[in-house]
């Protein structure tokens, strides 16, 4: 049950920062599909520091850099969509489904090619941080405390105020509902979209490093992050892109996700004897008919997807 | 008076291909430099390797059967590509090319195999299996709103955990594969028709190249030719717009997931049913061919004939991927190519927009210079 309660919160904690970070692109006018390949980057961030780090740092030093390394790649990987998306007008979707295949093609390139380097038989596209790991993880009686759940916890408290509080968010939000009426006060649409898109890079490449080290000490990044950026997405448009909404979304979606992590511990799930498969697809099948049901009224925001043109009315 | 000369430049079809090219070119160089960065002493040798492809053999039999190799998995690329290009033409993304891929890979065996059908009674069996998984997406976007994209993405995932499931019924005892088809069912492969003997006897060289290449021609007529497909690019250029105008833009919207599923499930059928490959129940990513499709469809102009074009490319060099030093190289680079070559595409409006723009300003200097021209010679 404990460890039920674990996977829920740690996976939880992926989706809502992920999912906050499409939020805040979203709310400046740019879809962010490529949160997929954002995260896988933000993972390599994080794992190749983890990798290098000199043995023996204390464990907040480890955190840090880790953070650290996987927004800095995180953030610079998602700048390939801003400059598409905001100066030349590219089609957002398609830049962002390039982003996530260029994501992971080019972190499998680079680790193999690392991994060649160090042996010549090596030609796995795997890392390992097995004791670098332990720096995130507080044992609380048998319940494993990560560090990223405060993190996230800290991420929403900002998200929030941010967007509602301060005249950064609110001028964010008018881009993305009517950038032309933003423009005419003198808000630089320009300037704001590349912020939000920035932030979802920050948040997407924190998502990635927490995704990957959740319950694992190795990554194979061959297989990049088996569509996680997208059901963070699905928890965005679920949690009608407003972050208190997400952070229950991500729950109900971290719980089911967990499930297939850990359904063989409960003896009545065992004992249905449904294959792995059908849990590898729980996730996926509840987001489609959640999804199904709440988009009739969809909070989206109006601009979103549309390239700003300053002569257009 | 004689006819304004146009430009060359300004015809469209010489636009895409110029655009086409200077992607291509653009992500070998790009592709280049990655190789330079991670060994710099094969990154020339590595390169050449991707372009060529089957010329690194030297006997010319060799060459043209690994020629048909690279066409037999061309088949299904160009199909995948129909099927993200006319769904785009109808104003919708169809990601899930990848899932209906994978749907018809699961229906087509599945009917060889356990049921052990003929082949075009399997090729119909993932067609109507694609459509109908093409046709969810439509459904949702059509009552419940749902952006396809993320509907798609979802289903991507679904279909292949049910494919994975549904083959496992079929499939070897001792590996993750499914069974033969020539063991099993030899008369689901697909007739070779004697086309596999131009190919150095290539047995898997079959019916499907051409069918694949007389799909893209029915395509692009029922896109420029039909009543269909004018109803299709109206509801995707303006949905209010074609309901003002009678059509049925719900319906249109269905029926558009539907065709594409089914251009996607198709290639599945034509790409399995050859016994050129067999299904590993254990996958664990989605159906590359699908993601593969949308850089074919955007390189091609989204042209179903320049698809044809794009299409052998793609899989050319992701097939020279594989020749690629191991030592040095992973073959994915060639999977970084052309997903640099899918960013790429994203700039091919703009750079349409700045040629136009230079045109404009060419021309308008050419007038200038002639009016003044004239005046001069008025005023002698």
């Amino acid at each position: 049950m404990i460890l039920l309660l674990q996977y829920t919160l740690i996976f939880a904690s992926v989706l809502m920062l992920v999912a906050l970070g499409g939020c805040f692109s979203e709310h400046s006018g740019v879809i962010n599909i490529g949160l997929e390949g954002i995260m896988v980057m933000g993972a390599l961030g994080g794992a190749l520091m983890m990798k290098f780090m000199p043995a023996g740092m204390p464990a907040f030093g480890i955190i840090l850099l880790v953070v650290l390394a996987s927004i800095a790649l995180g953030m610079l990987y998602s700048l390939l969509l801003a400059v598409a998306a905001v100066n030349f007008k590219a089609d957002q979707t398609l830049v962002g489904t390039a982003m996530n295949l260029l994501g992971t093609a080019a972190a499998t390139v680079f680790v193999k090619a690392m991994n060649t380097a160090e042996s010549v038989d090596n030609v796995s596209s795997i890392i390992q941080y097995i004791e670098p790991k332990k720096a995130f993880l507080v044992n609380i009686g048998s319940f494993e405390f990560n560090w990223f759940m405060l993190l996230a916890l800290i991420a929403l408290v900002a998200s929030y105020v941010v967007l509602y509080k301060t005249r950064f968010g609110l001028r964010l939000c008018a881009c993305g509902e009517h950038p032309q009426a933003a423009d005419s006060v003198g808000i630089n649409v320009y300037k704001m979209r590349y912020a939000g898109v920035l932030i979802s890079g920050l948040l997407g490449g924190l998502g990635g490093i927490v995704y990957i080290t959740a319950g694992v000490s190795e990554w194979k990044f061959e297989n990049g992050v088996a569509g996680f950026g997208f059901l963070a997405l699905a928890v965005m448009i679920f949690g009608q892109w407003k972050p208190t909404r997400i952070a229950l979304a991500a729950l109900l979606f971290g719980f089911f996700r967990a499930l297939g992590n850990v359904y063989t511990g409960f003896d009545f799930l065992k004992a249905m004897e449904l294959p792995s498969s059908v849990y590898n697809m729980l996730p996926y099948i509840i987001s489609l008919v959640v999804l199904a049901f709440t988009s009739k009224k969809s909070r989206a925001p109006k601009a979103e997807g549309i390239p700003y043109d300053k002569g257009q009315r | 008076m004689k006819k304004e000369k146009t430009s060359l430049l300004r015809n469209g079809a010489v636009q895409s291909l110029l655009a086409a090219l200077l992607c291509i070119l653009l992500g070998l160089v790009i592709g280049y430099v990655a190789l330079l960065l991670i060994n710099p002493a094969g990154a020339s040798e590595a390169i050449l390797t991707i372009i060529k492809n089957f010329m690194t053999y030297s006997k010319s039999t060799a060459q043209l059967k690994y020629l048909g190799s690279t066409l037999v998995k061309t088949a299904p690329l160009l199909m995948c590509s129909l099927s993200i290009l006319f769904a785009y033409k109808a104003g919708l993304f169809n990601i899930g090319a990848a899932g209906q891929y994978a749907v018809g890979a699961g229906a087509s065996l599945y009917c060889a195999l356990a049921l052990g059908l003929p082949w075009y009674v399997c090729m119909l069996a993932a067609i109507a299996a694609g459509a109908l998984t093409g046709a969810i997406s439509g459904l949702l976007k059509a009552y419940c709103n749902v952006n396809e994209v993320i509907s798609c993405i979802m289903l991507n995932w679904i279909s292949l955990y049910l494919v994975n499931m549904l083959l496992s019924l079929v499939k070897e005892e001792a590996s993750p594969y499914t069974m033969t088809l020539a063991s099993t069912n030899p008369s689901a492969i697909i007739p070779g028709l004697g086309l596999g003997a131009l190919f150095s006897q290539n047995q898997y060289v079959t019916l499907a190249v051409p069918l694949s290449v007389i799909v893209a021609i029915a395509i692009w007529v029922i896109l420029e030719k039909t009543k269909l497909g004018y109803e299709l690019k109206a509801t995707g250029c303006n949905k209010f717009a074609a309901r003002y105008c009678g059509m049925k833009e719900k319906k249109n919207l269905i029926l558009t997931m539907a065709i594409s599923g089914g251009l996607a499930a198709m290639g599945a059928a034509l790409f399995y049913l050859t016994g050129f490959e067999q299904w590993q129940c254990t996958q664990s990513s989605v159906p590359a061919m699908g993601f593969n499709g949308i850089a074919a469809a955007f390189l091609g102009g989204l042209n179903p004939l320049g698809s044809v074009l794009s299409s052998y490319f793609i899989q050319h060099i992701t097939n020279g991927g594989a020749y690629v030093d191991k030592t040095m190289y992973s073959s994915q680079i060639s999977d970084f190519i052309s997903a640099l070559i899918i960013y790429l595409c994203g700039f091919v409006l703009f750079f349409k927009f700045t040629l136009n723009r230079y045109l404009d300003r060419r021309d308008e200097k050419r007038k200038k210079a002639e009016q003044t021209a004239q005046e001069g010679g008025n005023a002698e």
